[in-house]
């Protein structure tokens, strides 16, 4: 099946791979951002996930522990912003930044070895007969298992925010710090641990960058996906199944992007790369002018410092 | 336990004395990455930070001190504005490229036409490509209410490719053996922005940036209009009620930066770099946005974080060389400063008490 | 040892830097007993309910509950005991609704849909009817209030604390809550009632504790005391009435033409076709409960947001469209409720508070330049002559109570001579001198024949200083009538009466 020189399955079908990364991240910001913080940093964790995960992937040859030390490293750097943000009360837009330009170098530093080298690869879910079926099977029964992972994690905290105690409180948080303070909930600590959830989430992201969708360490290599996932929850007007929509939809532009590149249409390269940004800023642009009027989406204290007077 | 008590009134000597406890922790948790990449940490410390100044090759480093600073400076004072007000242009690399992108395209249009007038058309269309840039997610954030981060930031990679076209496309030197890049402008006298004082490295962008800066300061600790800034900045209604229209307090911030980073583009593609090619850009925007920072966005303090960071540069640069040191490890060393700026801050505004009377 | 005493609280104490909060204080509550904690704002009472719910520390002293040594390390401790309490700044979250608000609130809440039918029983059963499925944004204070108390009235507690529950409140609503209250305490339980209204506590409660200064001034049965009595015991002095010396009233000066206005944010409510005069001299009283529309008034009188022309005039002229400091330029002027953050910059100095308005009408810029020594003066200037209380003028906003932020904001507006001020409440939380002398203030300024309205929801207030009354309800500004001889149940109706309650079913 194919129009304009695209095939459409294949096309359906390296959209879910494309989309993986961000899906992964973006559900890790929402977390942190429904509890009211506002972390700009998810490109500096999801490129060290990248870079620990490739490394640890390389040197143990198991793509299972390289994902762990990309989701761990994620993690880690998301308590650093914790630290300051929560404990020291810095101020969050510039932390978020402080921290992407520090993953960046700090994996360009760690990274340096590992130029050049192919990560184990990460095995296919065996669908067996499944994975025949015309059209279906490689559109759904033809992926690893971090892509079916990163669909039940999406469920899951659908699950979460929606029903649990636990999901109710950590909205709470992000609604009015004060109020929560005031019924004995401890922000502070609901907030470090979201924040190291996104963090993990985000590395998880990159570590799948890095060890299939590529699958190479280079410098730099998320070139902005934790930017365009930090656009998706605003995108998604913070609900989760919205965010899955939303990552589909720009993993089907970049997919569709390297199509068409392939398909060797006379449009410069260069020019057919910025198409993610820029629908990016058109899709945001979309959703604000229908917000404007209608209901306010975001946590009603995100990117708000709390500290308990006395 | 440790509490943090709230100032009552912000303290002005911590808020001098923190950048330089920053500086101090950096340089000794640097040393310790240094140390833990094998390198012997006082001797890099010292080639980044002193031999650049008084080491033996001084007198060549020197100049290029105000090379780096110059287009630092120029694009932290524009961005310190629009943090001071609460507005978050953190795409000042795309504003960067454009600028130089606009300039060198009205250079290149010309070719080989000399004119007095020449340089001054660049200036013009540098600072308006900037401004033209940075008016995208101002014009978005007002009418839509768009996050002018994301925009501003997704921009800064739609510059890019636009660079990477026009360097492979549009403004590629026809004689240029089929190389990408433009022609050198460096080359092209009525289009060269010069060393303006032999050895100093000072071309007319080091003088836009103290320009920059005496402007800067005289707008926001000088004038009403800096005060209603500033307002802003501390408590967006506050500034409301004093009258500030917050539209046109966006439009202003993004425009301002916008235009000083394209400013800095053109100043940059014109000289030091001379021309349009895919890499043009090093990151300029991004670390000035730790210059405004670390400057505690006040234009004075830029001036001096503009001069320490491009010191870290040349430094890094020089340790790269003679020690081997990764060049990504001056990068991590820049983050690290930002990361104790903003940590030890928290004594501007409190005081941190160590455990607690309880009878 | 505490016999058949409740709570039983002794010799406790709470030192903040620079300022004892409380002080060896000491008292207690009989089981089913109404007992008033009565005083001054900064005379302790919030720290000291703090303490009992778990949220502040003391630094010495003890509580018993029921005889028990009771030291709850945080609110969860406390409400698992039996303590529980409804907030003056409400503890709810807008976005969430009214089972869910609930549930944070218990300990162990059981599943939404019991949850939500045990919350439709309760109340009913209280007069307090409420609907689980609704978002807390969308209701009205006195509906917000019912939230807080049924969450409290769910886990069965012994004692319930209400931090000025009546401040949100119309009449009629303090009446059905006062019915509520009784009946809980015939039930048993016991209520720690804090306020600074005299008759509501005469009415109410059994007993009284009296704070001054962080320490226990008296302790008394409410009903045996006038209210001039209690004032005094709170005030520690003579109470000085305001000067209201006959005024004589202008011309109309100020108009307000069937303004209506969009909401400002998603839970605020919209201004309906808002219609007002006023004549040079006058005072006139805006009265309503919190949330029916007082900033968004205040809001489009002051410039802060324009409306459609020919909406408001001033000496007849259209400045539907004008700013901020265009209105004041031609005189009108205006104080925001918020003091932190809208009338004042917290983190800045008061001397960069005194330009944040004044440097249209006072000369404090030169060709848009700072005169950062006549804005210096003009603070001085405003903390001599309306008593604030600072070491000088280089002090930031948010280190002054806020009694004498509040009075620099007055201060600065008053000393700029408009002709029109309008003020949104300006007593709020102000301890009582600092009031009465704010209100003087007012006063005066009307008698030099600047025309003034003051919204607020303090009614007795409004009776005080204001020459004719309106209600602001749901965004509608009802028409005025002048304050002789307006009795307190036709103000109740004005201000939209009790809100579709009903009274507790006994």
């Amino acid at each position: 099946m194919t129009l304009g020189g695209i095939d459409i399955i294949v096309l359906t079908a390296t959209l879910m791979a494309a989309s993986t990364p961000v899906l992964l991240a973006a559900t890790g910001e929402l977390i942190a951002e429904k509890a009211g913080v506002l972390n700009l940093g998810v490109e500096g964790m999801m490129i060290m996930g990248a870079m620990a995960g490739f490394a640890v992937a390389v040197t143990t040859g198991s793509p299972v522990a390289g994902f762990l030390a990309g989701a761990v490293a994620g993690a880690l750097m998301a308590l650093l912003f914790a630290v300051l943000t929560q404990v020291l009360l810095s101020n969050q837009t510039a932390t978020g930044l402080a921290l992407t330009l520090f993953g960046l170098g700090l994996s360009a530093l760690f990274g340096k070895g590992y130029e050049g080298v192919r990560p184990p690869s990460t095995g296919k879910v065996p669908f067996g007969p499944l994975s025949e079926i015309p059209v279906i099977g490689p559109v759904l029964f033809s992926h690893d298992w971090v892509v079916y992972a990163s669909l039940i994690l999406v469920a899951v905290t659908w699950a979460f925010l929606r029903f649990t105690r636990a999901g109710l409180i950590l909205r709470a948080v992000g609604e009015s710090h004060d109020a929560a303070h005031a019924l004995g909930y401890r922000v502070i600590a609901v907030r470090i641990a979201a924040l190291a959830f996104g963090g993990a989430l985000a590395g998880l992201g990159g570590a799948y960058l890095s060890l299939v969708r590529v699958p190479q360490w280079t410098e730099g290599m998320t070139a902005g996906a934790g930017w365009i996932a930090l656009a998706i929850v605003v995108f998604a007007s913070w609900r989760a199944e919205r965010v899955l929509i939303g990552a589909y939809l720009f993993g089907g532009i970049t997919a569709l992007q390297l199509q068409l590149q392939a398909a060797g249409y006379a449009i410069p390269v260069h020019l057919l790369s910025m198409a993610p940004y820029v629908i990016t800023i058109v899709v945001l642009v979309i959703l604000s002018a229908i917000h404007r009027h209608g209901a306010q989406a975001a946590p009603a204290d995100l990117g708000r410092s709390f500290h308990a007077s006395a | 336990m440790i509490t943090l008590i709230k100032r009552p009134t912000p303290s002005r000597g911590w808020s001098y004395t923190t950048p330089i406890i920053a500086v101090l922790a950096t340089m000794i948790a640097g040393g310790l990455m240094f140390a833990a990449l094998g390198k012997d940490p006082a001797q890099a410390i010292r080639m980044i930070f002193w031999d650049p100044l008084f080491g033996p090759n001084a007198a060549y480093f020197r100049g290029q001190l105000l090379v780096k600073a110059g287009p630092l400076i120029l694009i932290a004072s524009g961005l310190a504005v629009g943090f001071r007000a609460g507005i978050w242009n953190i795409g000042a690399e795309g504003q960067y490229i454009i600028g130089a992108i606009c300039g060198a395209s009205v250079a290149l249009a010309a070719y080989p036409a000399e004119s007095h007038l020449l340089f001054p058309a660049m200036i013009v269309a540098g600072a308006l490509g900037g401004w033209l840039w940075g008016m995208i997610p101002a014009v978005l954030k007002v009418l839509f209410n768009t996050s002018e981060i994301l925009v501003s930031l997704m921009l800064v990679y739609v510059a890019q490719n636009l660079l990477a076209y026009a360097a492979f496309g549009p403004l590629k030197n026809p004689q240029g053996f089929g190389f990408p890049g433009s022609r050198n402008l460096q080359q092209y006298p009525s289009a060269h922005n010069p060393e303006l004082i032999a050895g100093t490295g000072a071309h007319w962008g080091v003088l836009a940036a103290l320009v920059a800066v005496i402007g800067a300061y005289i707008l926001m600790h000088r004038h009403i209009a800096g005060f209603r800034i500033r307002v802003a900045g501390e408590a967006p209604r506050a500034a409301r009620f004093a009258g500030v229209v917050p539209a046109r307090l966006v439009m202003f911030c993004l425009g301002l930066s916008g235009a000083l980073a394209g400013l800095a583009g053109l100043f940059e593609v014109s000289g030091p770099s001379g021309q349009i090619t895919d890499g043009f850009n090093a990151g300029y925007g991004f670390t000035a946005i730790i210059v405004a920072f670390l400057g505690r966005l006040h234009p004075l303090g830029i001036l001096l974080a503009g001069l320490l960071m491009a010191l870290t540069y040349i430094g890094g640069d020089m340790a790269q060389m003679m020690l081997g040191l990764p060049g990504a490890a001056i990068q991590v060393f820049q983050g690290m400063l930002l990361f104790f700026l903003l940590g030890f801050d928290v004594l501007t505004n409190y005081r941190i008490r160590i455990g607690r009377a309880r009878a | 040892m505490t016999g058949d005493k409740l709570l039983q609280i002794e010799g406790l104490t709470k030192a903040y830097p620079g300022v004892v909060a409380n002080d060896g204080v000491g008292f207690s509550v009989a089981p089913g007993e109404v007992h008033a904690l009565l005083g001054e704002n900064g005379a302790g009472k919030s720290t000291l309910v703090k303490m009992i719910y778990g949220l502040v520390k003391p630094d010495a002293g003890t509580m018993h509950l029921m005889g028990k040594p009771y030291t709850p390390a945080e609110p969860r401790a406390a409400r698992a005991s039996g303590v529980a309490m409804v907030f003056q700044h409400f503890s709810l979250f807008e976005a969430l609704n009214v089972a869910e608000n609930v549930a944070l609130g218990m300990e162990n809440p059981p599943p939404m849909g019991d949850l939500a039918k045990r919350i439709r029983e309760i109340s009913n059963a209280y007069g307090l009817p409420l609907d689980p499925e609704r978002l807390v944004g969308d209701l009205s204070a006195g509906e917000r209030q019912r939230v807080e108390i049924i969450r409290c009235l769910l886990q069965d507690p012994k004692l319930l604390i209400m931090d000025e529950p009546t401040s949100v409140l119309t009449p009629q609503e303090v009446e059905i809550l006062f019915h509520t209250l009784r009946k809980l305490s015939s039930e048993g339980t016991a209520i720690l009632y804090i306020s600074h209204k005299l008759e509501e506590i005469r009415s109410l409660c059994d007993g009284a504790t009296i704070l001054r200064g962080g320490k226990v001034v008296a302790t008394c049965t409410p009903r045996e005391k006038t209210a001039r009595e209690l004032a005094e015991m709170m005030v520690g002095g003579e109470f000085k009435a305001t000067d209201r010396t006959q005024r004589t009233l202008g011309h109309t000066i100020f108009e307000v033409k069937d303004l209506d206005l969009a909401p400002m944010s998603q839970f605020g409510p919209a201004l309906k076709k808002v219609t007002l005069s006023l004549r040079a001299g006058e005072v006139l009283g805006v009265g309503g409960v919190a949330g029916n529309g007082q900033e968004e008034l205040l809001a489009t009188l002051s410039g802060e947001r324009v409306s459609a022309p020919g909406t408001v005039l001033l000496h007849g002229q259209d400045i539907s469209d004008l700013g901020p400091n265009d209105r004041r330029r031609l005189g009108l002027q205006g104080a925001p409720e918020e003091r932190l953050g809208h009338a004042a910059v917290p983190a800045m100095s008061l001397t960069d508070n005194a330009l944040l308005t004044g440097t249209v009408r006072r000369p404090l810029t030169n060709r848009g330049f700072l005169d950062m020594k006549a804005a210096r003066l003009f603070a001085e200037e405003i903390i001599k002559n309306f008593d604030v209380r600072t070491p000088g003028p280089h002090v930031a906003a948010r280190a002054l109570s806020g009694g004498n932020l509040q009075k620099f904001v007055i201060g600065r507006e008053v000393l700029q001579y408009p002709e029109v001020l309008i003020v949104n409440q300006p007593t709020w939380g102000v301890d009582a001198a600092a009031a009465a002398s704010i209100r003087q203030a007012l006063l005066d300024l009307a008698s030099k024949g600047a025309a003034v309205i003051v919204i607020s929801q303090d009614l007795d207030e409004l009776m005080e200083i204001a020459d004719r009354f309106c209600a602001l309800n749901e965004g509608r500004l009802s028409a005025p009538r002048d304050t002789e001889g307006l009795t307190l149940d036709e103000i109740g109706l004005m201000l939209g009466g009790a809100h579709g309650m009903q009274e507790a079913a006994l």
